[in-house]
């Protein structure tokens, strides 16, 4: 990185880690990067660091789960109605039907290994939770650096729109965009679970991206009086040049932080869409899916506690991740 | 008779609230009248289906006592004339009288229509198209003043005005030859409906029908024909205050959403009712009671009636099965309903019968039944249309196979036949709000894809199921509905009250709006006018049997499941049982200990 970096780095705050670190290893005290500093003090965080380790897993675990529990045999479409009590439609056996062959138990009335509808329904959920924030953050960042860079006529009517979008019901817009949408299912070329999660994926992430957006503008706006931005302006660089050479690599750390604190709500926002059967079709497994299957059997309680424990912890990791990336980025917000 | 979109469409309404439509009766058909009694006598004794099947648990004939019953939702209206729920039908006969009424007695020979404020059932003439009933001598309205033939007539008039009363059954709309342009006694104030009925005297009442229709005297039992006497008539505030014909009458005004009670009509002469035994001096009712509260209450003595008799609500299953004190006070009957699924033949490849009949033997009719609740709370595992609380009902079994479970062998056989040995992709269209029914196309998609038919889930809104997605022809022909899961339960327990809507296919509009979605046979047809002509019930029950085995040998029809409910008596109940007619407990019968 430029200039910027090296003023901060230069700064009292750096200073003194600088210091610590130079004392164990009895080395040279050098200059570090604002990204190096941010990293030493991460991993000093455990609770983050602890946070960042379940968000790895969880992502190995959607990548490669279905893939193992096909493998071990938990399948998460399979029926096991051998194993359903067929009076009270509840599973066999004592804590809703676990064994070693059904770890979670199993889905009362079809018998579906639970276990194998978890791992399976990571791979929606953080799908959709992780391209929604993708899309959030790259309108947002365009829209706030734009608005923040250029000010005037563009930041009003900008920040106009971002007032709109903040008092839009989107829940109701996005049960009502799914409805309307699947009307038409039969004449457009993209169709079933693609087309609904490509719809989750539109919904979440277009109406979302005001939050980060509003926080991307008033980020520029403090960096572009900044003396750096001055001296690179009056060196003669063209608005292009200066927003992405003096101001995004400036920007990278509260994108990356509130980036990470989008996705547990989004992934909130799959699992609400989920629940209220707007969301990706049956029978693929979704978090949400499941605990509104689960509400008609609520004397069952493992029923509903694997996805609802699936959500909190996924949800739980990632702002514990974000919380402490932030504080890393900048400490003086603690 | 002509079906109009508004008699489908309040049944349609009716099914969409998961509740039985109405109740009914047939002529006659009793599996188990003749045991009937025979429990009576023997101390209470809490036993599984102590009183279903024709037995009379707890039989008594004493009086007095509070009984109480507890609603999970609201009645549509409490005004006969605005009431379409078998449940509001049941629990009506407390406070209003009709001109024939179902018997008050268990099992299948509560089916019977027996007369009510008329003396006798129906004259026919003309050939079944005008029907006359004359009235008893001393009926009298909760006031006083007597019931004369004008206040039934009346009755039926109001309920003609469908604007004000959305609710109710339209077979009289359909059927009487009401003046060109009649829009009811509101809003055609004075017009001449003699072509319709007529009251020559105050005792005898006629109607005059469009075409002959043999089973009038089951429309004569439908809540329209209850009296109302015009100058109390508050239009679409009576219902605050239903003015009595029978044995109990409202305590003060019972508004919309709030609890209400019943007490004696003084002026009810029982001498004039042979079917209302009127044995709690008090009937209390709580509405909005939310449903698995109302369970718990019903268990621990709390309530005593879950007045929509639609069963126990699915957590509830689990606490009550296990406990023999509490199964013991279960009762299991069978309704008029069955689950179903429609093959649509304007869907390819189901233009083909062979492809039809792969579904048909590829199916897993286990799965159907676990879906719907399993054997107790589900039903049994259908083989055709007819459920066995309709007379005239036969098991035919054209698709067979070991325990329900699909022969897969006949079905790649079938799947052959119609050319496509290694399958095919198609559709599956549910109720979105319905989990039951998203449980079927679940157990559907799994066992169909055993043979190679691969089925894609679409759910679809309950409350335009019909008009907008399954029951719209174009629709689902352009999207490819190759299997859409229905559901149909009988207005009253014939062939024609449960098949006709089910299988005419002069019903199915292109604009939608139909619960037909599959069946169009002219054969089936051309049998239900000749059913509809004949008025020997031997032979017409016959009618509707072939018609049964025709829809089946087209297979148009996966069916699944005849429904069961799951009741549980309340404790210090006495004189409890079902009826073929009210497929619950019959609560004209109910006293309390």
């Amino acid at each position: 990185m430029t200039v910027p970096m090296d003023v901060s780095g230069s700064q009292t705050e750096a200073a003194p880690e600088a210091v610590l670190e130079g004392v164990g290893g009895a080395k040279a005290i050098q200059g570090r990067s604002l990204g190096q500093i941010a990293w030493m003090r991460l991993k000093r965080d455990k609770v983050a660091m602890a946070g960042a380790c379940v968000v790895l897993f969880l992502i190995v675990v959607a990548i490669v789960g279905p893939f193992i529990t096909k493998a071990l045999g938990f399948d998460p479409l399979t029926f096991h109605q051998d194993l359903i009590d067929q009076s009270t439609l509840a599973p066999k056996g004592a804590f809703g039907g676990m064994s070693a062959q059904h770890p979670f138990g199993l889905e009362p009335v079809n018998g579906r290994d639970i276990f194998g509808r978890i791992v399976a329904g990571a791979w929606v959920s953080l799908l959709i939770a992780f391209l929604a924030t993708v899309v959030s953050v790259i309108i947002g960042t365009v829209l706030g650096v734009v608005a923040g860079y250029f000010g005037g006529w563009v930041d009003t009517l900008i920040s106009r729109a971002m007032d709109v979008f903040l008092a839009f019901p989107l829940l109701v817009f996005a049960i009502a965009l799914v409805g309307v949408v699947s009307q038409f299912e039969s004449e457009l070329s993209f169709k079933g679970d693609g087309l609904r999660i490509g719809l989750l994926i539109f919904v979440i992430g277009f109406f979302n991206w005001p939050y980060i957006g509003r926080i991307i503008r008033g980020q520029t706006l403090s960096l572009r009086e900044r003396e750096f931005v001055d001296a690179a302006r009056s060196l003669g660089a063209r608005p292009l040049y200066v927003v992405f050479r003096e101001l995004l690599p400036n920007l990278i750390a509260p994108i990356l932080v509130y980036s990470t604190l989008l996705i547990p709500s989004n992934i909130l926002f799959e699992a609400a869409l989920s629940f209220l059967g707007v969301g990706i079709r049956p029978p693929t497994p979704t978090w949400g899916g499941m605990l509104s299957d689960a509400v008609r059997f609520y004397t069952m309680p493992h029923f509903a506690l694997f996805p609802g424990l699936a959500i909190f912890i996924t949800v739980l990791a990632f702002n514990l991740f974000g919380d402490g990336l932030r504080d890393a980025f900048d400490p003086r917000a603690r | 008779m002509k079906k109009k979109s508004t008699l489908a469409a309040a049944a349609v309404a009716a099914l969409a609230l998961g509740l039985s439509a109405c109740g009914g009766g047939g002529g006659g058909g009793g599996q188990a009248s003749q045991s009937a009694g025979q429990g009576a006598g023997a101390a209470a004794q809490d036993a599984f289906d102590a009183a279903n099947g024709g037995k009379i648990f707890n039989p008594s004939t004493k009086k007095g006592g509070t009984l109480k019953f507890a609603n999970s939702g609201d009645w549509d209206s409490l005004d006969p004339a605005n009431t379409y729920y078998g449940y509001a039908w049941n629990f009506g006969r407390l406070y209003w009288r009709t001109l024939t009424v179902f018997k008050t007695a268990p099992g299948g020979e509560g089916n019977k229509v027996v007369p009510d404020l008329a003396e006798d059932l129906g004259k026919p003439s003309d050939n079944g198209k005008t029907w006359t009933y004359t009235l008893r001598s001393g009926l009298k309205f909760e006031d006083g003043t007597p019931i004369t033939s004008k206040d039934v007539a009346y009755g039926v008039e109001r309920s003609f005005d469908k604007e004000t009363y959305p609710n109710g059954p339209t077979y009289l709309n359909e059927l009487l030859a009401w003046p060109k342009d009649y829009k009811g006694p509101y809003k055609s104030k004075g017009a001449d409906v003699s072509s319709a009925i007529e009251t020559p005297d105050d005792k005898t009442i006629v109607f005059h029908l469009k075409q002959p229709f043999a089973g009038f005297d089951y429309l004569a039992q439908m809540s329209p024909t209850a009296p109302v006497p015009q100058a109390k008539d508050t239009g679409a505030k009576y219902r605050d205050h239903v003015v009595s014909s029978g044995p109990y009458k409202f305590e003060g005004d019972a508004p919309a959403g709030k609890n209400f009670a019943l007490v004696r009509n003084e002026n009810w002469d029982p001498a004039t009712d042979p079917n209302r035994p009127a044995l709690p001096d008090r009937i209390e009712v709580q509405v909005n009671v939310e449903a698995n509260d109302l369970d718990n209450r019903l268990i621990n003595g709390d309530i005593q009636v879950d007045v929509a008799g639609t069963g126990l609500q699915p957590a509830s299953l689990s606490k009550v099965l296990p406990d023999p004190a509490l199964k013991a006070r279960a009762d299991n009957p069978t309704l008029s309903r069955l689950w179903y699924t429609s093959i649509p033949t304007t869907v390819p490849p189901f233009d083909n019968i062979d492809c039809r009949k792969a579904v048909m033997y590829g199916a897993d009719l286990t799965g159907y039944q676990t879906a719907y609740g399993g054997p107790l709370s589900g039903g049994d595992i259908a083989t055709n249309l007819l459920p066995p609380t309709i007379p005239g009902h036969q098991k035919i079994d054209l698709y067979p196979s070991e325990g329900g479970k699909g022969d897969i062998a006949k079905a790649k056989a079938a799947l052959a036949a119609c050319g496509q040995p290694n399958g095919f992709e198609t559709n599956i269209a549910y109720r979105a709000e319905r989990p039951k029914e998203k449980a079927t196309a679940e157990s559907l998609q799994q066992s169909l894809a055993r043979v190679g038919i691969k089925l894609t889930l679409q759910p679809y809104p309950q409350g335009e199921y019909f008009a907008s997605f399954a029951g719209n022809p174009p629709f689902v022909k352009k999207n490819k509905i190759g299997l859409a899961v229905n559901g149909w339960g009988s207005d009253w327990n014939d062939g024609y009250g449960f098949l006709q809507q089910m299988v005419d296919s002069r019903v199915i509009r292109e604009t939608g709006g139909s619960s037909n979605v599959s069946v169009r046979i002219p054969d089936v047809d051309k049998l239900i006018d000749q059913a509809n002509m004949e008025t020997d019930t031997a032979k017409r029950e016959a009618l509707w049997g072939q018609i049964d085995k025709r829809v089946m040998e087209e297979a148009v029809i996966l069916p699944g499941v005849w429904a069961k409910s799951l009741l549980l008596r309340g404790k210090g109940l006495t004189n409890v049982f079902i009826s073929d007619s009210q497929q619950m407990y019959d609560y004209v019968a109910l006293g309390v200990q």
